[in-house]
């Protein structure tokens, strides 16, 4: 394992009075607007990062509610006409016995989605106060949102899929519910939420201010 | 240690915490990770450009081989329905789910294929030492930024799961376009750990001046 230079007490490029481009890692003095390297837009701190956190996470709040009322899978067969919500799907797949199946389609829409919630709430709120409690665990925890967030999509691929494939005329046909619009949506803008999250205010809380 | 006179251009500030850190040459197959809050900032492998580019090619040709053939078959009470990729995609075409099939054909068709030949434009001539294409910064900058969007894997995960919901109901036949999709997926895996963001940014740098 190396270790990127020996710097002996720890600084940022905004206390050396720098700005670092977050797509590249190109540093700059402070004030440049334009990274050189890779012409990305230069900001030492995103100030609206919050705002835009709050705002994205409260539509995949509000789009979460339908993708849980309403049916996600409709489903037709020669006997009968029946409609599953994603609860309704992960039950239904207890009752196969398909007991694994039922654990990662639980895990990723419900789990997955109520977990982000609560853990983007939560950073959001620690940096609002400057806590300084935590911060690995904190940075920690952002790293894991951004990374499995995006895995709540399977139950809308499984839709699309078994809406595609189970078309047998009067034997059998499934259908996509409008659940399956609403829970893209809230997992598309909670992706943008943890997104938004400028995860250097973290760290921030027990720096000096310039 | 950093001070007034470190060039700029040998300085490192880390993306998630902006600490900055002074880059040195790393050895083979090492890794640079932030002092404050661990996560990697450089990894050094040999060759890895052309790995890289081998690999995305590779991927590219399977994407196209996955969109065009059959990609499961079900057969239930002598009806027969066969699926592409396309046909999942446009399973979302009536009416107010149109916007979501759009969003489905991005996710797993569209992006992880914008972002192959993003790479693949940007990458080919540093293998091949020459200078840059125009626009080659532009292009790997966009194959970065889609990363979180591009959902191969998560698609196919998504069919696993169709598939054990279906088994009771029919006999589903597995196509060679599953297997060509697994391959994107695994491929697409192994070509995101090989790319190490600093590296190429420095090389594309190198390669210009």
């Amino acid at each position: 394992m190396g270790i990127a230079g020996q710097s002996h007490s720890l600084i940022t490029a905004r206390d050396a009075g720098l700005v670092a481009c977050q797509q590249c890692g190109q540093v700059h003095r402070l004030g440049t607007r334009v990274c050189k390297r890779c012409e990305g837009r230069l900001q030492s701190r995103d100030g609206e990062s919050l705002q835009k956190v709050w705002a994205w996470l409260i539509a995949g709040m509000i789009a979460y509610i339908p993708a849980n009322l309403y049916p996600m899978l409709l489903t037709s067969t020669l006997v009968e006409r029946s409609e599953s919500t994603i609860i309704g799907g992960v039950v239904e797949l207890v009752e196969h016995g398909s007991w694994g199946i039922a654990a990662i389609v639980f895990i990723a829409s419900v789990m997955i989605p109520v977990g982000k919630f609560v853990a983007i709430m939560y950073l959001a709120i620690s940096v609002q106060r400057h806590s300084k409690d935590n911060q690995h665990e904190r940075h920690k925890a952002y790293e894991v949102v951004e990374f499995i967030g995006r895995w709540s999509m399977i139950d809308v691929f499984v839709v699309a899929i078994l809406s595609a494939l189970v078309q047998l005329d009067t034997i059998a046909t499934i259908n996509p519910g409008i659940a399956a619009v609403s829970f893209a949506l809230s997992v598309i803008f909670t992706m943008l939420s943890a997104q938004a999250f400028d995860s250097r205010l973290i760290w921030d809380a027990d720096r000096t201010r310039p | 240690m950093i001070t007034e006179t470190t060039p700029l251009d040998d300085l490192v500030a880390c993306p998630q915490c902006d600490t900055l850190h002074v880059a040195s040459a790393l050895p083979e197959n090492a890794r640079a990770h932030c002092q404050q809050c661990g996560i990697v900032l450089m990894t050094s492998q040999p060759a890895a450009m052309a790995r890289i580019l081998s690999l995305a090619l590779t991927a590219f040709i399977m994407m196209i081989a996955a969109v065009s053939f059959p990609f499961l078959t079900l057969d239930a009470g002598g009806l027969h329905n066969a699926t592409s990729v396309i046909d999942a995609v446009l399973a979302f075409n009536d009416g107010y789910a149109f916007p979501l099939a759009v969003a489905v054909a991005f996710f797993i068709v569209v992006i992880p294929l914008i972002r192959l030949s993003a790479l693949i434009y940007a990458l080919g001539p540093l293998v091949r030492e020459q200078r840059p294409r125009q626009g080659a910064r532009r292009a790997f900058a966009l194959a970065e930024r889609l990363r979180p969007w591009s959902m191969a894997e998560i698609f196919i995960v998504g069919v696993t799961v169709a598939l054990i919901k279906v088994a009771g109901l029919a006999a589903v036949t597995i196509g060679p376009a599953f297997w060509a999709f697994a391959g994107v997926v695994v491929i697409t895996v192994l070509k995101d750990q090989l790319i190490c963001r600093y590296s190429i940014w420095e090389s594309l740098d190198k390669a210009t001046a």
